[in-house]
Parts: C-alpha cells; structure tokens; sequence
C-alpha cells in the first residue's frame, strides 16, 4: 500500500493574464518509508503540488490518498499525519522561537506541558536551544530554516513534506540535516517527500527522484538508473541526466536550424 | 467541540500577546477618538442636537461606534502580514479549527476595544459626561457585536486578497460613508428627509442610536431593541461569511 497515491492531479492557476497550467497532471505513487525527491527547474509545480498535497491548495483536476486519506474526501485526517515546512518557512519574525514551537505543538493539540517539553526537545534536535527565547526575525537565515523543519516535525508526521529544506544552510548544517532525516526515517519508518536543487543531496539523500517539468513527471527511478538511462555514458553525473531530461542548459543545438 | 474552544483560546492568547507586545499600536488607535472627544467634542456644549442628554451623551456614543468602525475594519492587516510570512499556510495545515482561527483573532479585537473604549469613557467622564452605569455597559456590548462583526469580514477580506494595496483601498472607501452616515459625529435627527432615509440603509446607524439611547437611560425597544437586532443580525451574517471563507481551502 503505498502511503502517497496521486491520479492526474492537476492545477490551474486564474490570472489577469489567462490561466496558468502549473500542474498538468501527475501521477505517481510513494511507499511508506521512502525518501523521495522531487525535482525539477524552476516554475515546474513542485511547490504547487506540495501545497496540494498538504490540503493548502483545492486541485482542479485529479484526486490523491495521502496517508491513508483522501485528499478531498478527509482533508482533516490527512492534516493529522503530514508535516509541511514550506519553501519559504512559515514564523512570524515578531515572535519568539520558543513560543512558536510551543504554539505548533498546541495547534497539534498536545497539552500544554507537552507541547513545552517537546519544543525543549525540538529544540536539542535541531540545535535551537541556545536560540529558544531570541525573536524568529532576530535568526539567521540557516538557523530559520532549521527552525521551519523543527515546525514540521512537532507531532512527528506519518509523512513529512519539505519543500527545500536545505536552502541557506551551510554544509556542516546540511549534513546535519541528512542525518535527522535518515534518522526519522529509520526510527520511525517516516515517509520524506522533499524537493531540492542540489543534486547531490538529491542523490546522497533520496531513494527514489521524479522530475518534473512544466507540470508533469518526465522521469523517475534511482539516481543511477536515471544516470544510466538519460546520462548520455556510463560516467554521467545526476547533472548530465537532469540537463538532458529537463532540456535545460542544452538548448544550443536544438536551436541552430539543422540544414538549409 | 472541546477541540473548537481550545484552539480559539490559543489563537486568542497568541494575538492578544502580540497586542501586549505592541501597545503603541493600541495607543494609536485611540488617538483620533480622543481628538475629537478633546477638540472637536467642546464645541458641541451649546449646539442643539436635537435630542435627549447633553452634548457628551451624544459625542461619546458615536466616537465608541467611530472606534469599533476603524480599528475592527483594519483588523484584517494583520493577517496580510501574516500570510506573506506563511503563518496563515502553516497553520491552516494543522489540524486547528478553522472557525478557530478567526474567532481567537476577533475576540482578541473584541477585547482591545473594549479596553480601548473604556479608556475613551473615562476620559468623557473626565470631561463632564454623565450617564448611566447600566446605559455604559449597554454600549461596550454593542462595541462587542459591533467589533466581532467589522473584524471577521474585514479577516475574510484580507484571506480573499493578495496585498495591502487591494485590501486597504476597499475598507477606506466602504468606512468613511458608513462613518457620515450613521451619525457618529451629529444625530441624524439634524438631517434633512433623504440624508436621513440614506443613513436609515446604514446598519451602523443602529447601533449609534442605540447606545445613544442606552446612554440617555431609555432603554426601549425602538431604540435599544432595534439596535441589538440590527447588531445581531450583522453579527450572523459577518460571522457566516467569515466562516466559509474560513473554512474554504484556497484562499
Ligand atoms: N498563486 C498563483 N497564481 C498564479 N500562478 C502561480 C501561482 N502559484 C504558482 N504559480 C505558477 O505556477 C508555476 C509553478 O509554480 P511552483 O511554485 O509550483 O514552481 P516550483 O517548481 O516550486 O518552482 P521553484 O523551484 O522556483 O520553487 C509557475 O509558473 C508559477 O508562476
Ligand atoms: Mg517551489
């Protein structure tokens, strides 16, 4: 039983200026326990998808299982088993980091006691205890971020969504992060779904990558089969393969007119 | 149900901290209240309004309606604030109540000006007005609706739009005539036939004249009455809209 289904799922965004296709239908499935990336260039929907996914975002077309629950159906029984941490975080730089994560641990509805000790907790994790009681606003842009992933994880998630989780931070705190996520995973057997532009995190990190591009999957596999696959030669890079699925960065032949 | 009251308590204790935390703000939204009670409220002293009580029996019950219209009408800033850091996104993929979220929020409104008329009595008082015990609790009650009602459409509203330019616009422009309208400053009693069928369309108007009313001691039906369902029924449609907006993903 695979713990994300999506059939079609797809998404439409109503401008001024016409519609805007963002996800045009995606298919794919995640097992429990698996560490997927997600990837893709810029404006390729993974961020639109993830806010599906996570309830934020009603789609226009399609339907998907999340844990279990059906995304339209059960909204508020998917709610209690996914953690999201955003692209762009989600604290208010007025507060302090300490009442956030006791908040997120109410908003979870744990008692107050325990939302406390869990935002101690948290905190050692993630390595935020000497921050506790600094403002969000008043933090580093690294150590915002790890306060962002320590949100997500408050009621530890059946199935947790990180949309670039590693942006901003420095390569001491990315390792780091590997780690924690490796360990969640083993410990308990939580199902990852992130997004990421670096490559080799995707590849260091992930079981199992989907590339998207304009809206829909245009590859999947392990990292060596899409090497092996879209690479070109047996020494490719994860690079090569991207660049030739996604046609980005090698537009310079397609475009020179082939014959007069 | 249980889960509903508790998550509005926290909603409600996170955004009356932040209030706390910014009392200069709360000051603020005093200020013009407290201009007109102090320079523009002398002035009135032997002017016939044209109707019971003396001029401060008048001022003071619409300058209360005043404060509520501005400072609940703008409540939805915050939330603009909020949704570009992601506070809205992050929450609302929570479990938490959805008609939570917007309750904790306009209750902590209901609270502030509460607190903010209060002050704005004691200073009328200061000044020479008079009035009841009972007629000053029949106001702040209808500060209340009036408050819950103006911060839950103005929470919908800024749910519904994407920047502050699209947001403040519309609640300047719906604020100033319901303002003139309802006869914050003078009794529509002074107005001529259409100014006054006009302002009869303003539910704002209502309330004014109640708590005018209340504040005269008379607390009949065709006044107080009329207000507390005029009050109500805008309290039930406000909260009805916010809610679905609310509760509607998407936003
Ligand atoms: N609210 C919106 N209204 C209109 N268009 C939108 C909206 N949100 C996203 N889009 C568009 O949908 C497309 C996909 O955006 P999305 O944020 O999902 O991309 P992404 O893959 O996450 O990109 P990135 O790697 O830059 O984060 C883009 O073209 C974007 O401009
Ligand atoms: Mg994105």
């Amino acid at each position: 039983m695979p713990v994300i289904s999506t059939a079609g799922l797809a998404r439409t965004f109503q401008t001024k200026h016409g519609p805007v296709e963002a996800v045009r239908g995606i298919d794919l499935t995640v097992s429990p326990g698996e560490i997927l990336g997600f990837l893709g260039p810029n404006g390729a929907g993974k961020t639109t998808t993830l806010r599906m996914l996570t309830t934020l975002l009603p789609p226009t077309g399609g339907a998907a299982t999340v844990a279990g629950h059906d995304l339209a159906r059960d909204p508020a029984g998917v709610r209690r088993k996914i953690g999201y941490v955003a692209q762009s975080g989600g604290v208010d730089p007025s507060v302090s980091v300490r009442e956030e994560l006791v908040t997120q641990g109410r908003l979870y509805r744990l008692g107050k006691a325990e939302a406390a000790a869990r935002a101690e907790e948290l905190a050692t994790e993630l390595d935020l205890t000497e921050l506790l009681d600094r403002k969000c606003g008043a933090l580093s842009g690294g150590q915002r971020r790890r306060l962002d992933i320590a949100m997500g994880l408050t009621h530890r998630p059946v199935v947790l969504f990180l949309d670039e989780p590693s942006t901003g931070l420095d390569p001491g705190s990315r390792a780091d992060l590997w780690d924690l996520i490796r360990k969640l995973r083993a410990d308990h057997a939580m199902t990852v779904f992130l997004t990421t532009h670096y490559l080799d995190e995707a590849e260091a990190l992930a079981d199992r990558l989907v590339i998207v591009d304009n809206g829909t999957v245009v590859a999947e596999g392990t990292a060596a089969a899409l090497k092996a696959e879209y690479g070109g030669s047996p020494d490719a890079t994860l690079q090569d393969a991207f660049i030739a699925i996604t046609g980005r960065g090698a537009a310079q032949p397609d475009a020179a007119p082939l014959a007069v | 149900m249980s889960n509903l009251l508790s998550d509005t308590g926290l909603i409600f204790g996170r955004y009356l901290r932040q209030a706390l935390n910014s009392k200069v703000a709360v000051v603020f939204g005093l200020l013009q209240p407290m201009f007109y009670l102090v320079f523009f409220g002398p002035l009135l002293h032997d002017v016939p309004l044209g109707g019971e009580g003396d001029s401060w029996q008048v001022l003071v019950p619409g300058l209360l309606i005043q404060l509520g219209l501005f400072s609940a009408a703008f409540a939805g800033f915050g939330i603009l604030l909020e949704k570009q850091f992601g506070v809205i996104e992050r929450m609302r993929v929570t479990p938490v109540s959805r008609l939570a979220l917007l309750l904790g929020r306009a209750l902590k409104d209901v609270v502030q000006l509460l607190v903010q008329s209060l002050v704005l009595v004691i200073a009328g008082v200061a000044l020479g007005l008079r009035a009841p015990v009972l007629g000053v609790v029949v106001g702040f009650v209808f500060v209340g609706l009036l408050t819950i009602s103006l911060a839950s459409l103005s929470y919908a509203l800024a749910m519904r739009v994407d920047s502050p330019q699209g947001f403040a616009p519309v609640i300047s422009t719906v604020n100033m005539p319901a303002m003139l309208l309802s006869g914050v400053l003078l009794p529509m009693a002074l107005a001529p036939g259409w100014l006054d069928a006009v302002s009869r369309c303003v539910p704002f108007r209502y309330l004014v004249d109640a708590v005018r009313a209340a504040y005269v001691g008379d607390y009949a039906w065709d006044t107080v009455g009329l207000g507390a369902l005029v009050g109500l029924a805008l309290c039930a449609v406000s909260m009805t809209v916010g809610t679905r907006v609310f509760r509607k993903a998407g936003a």
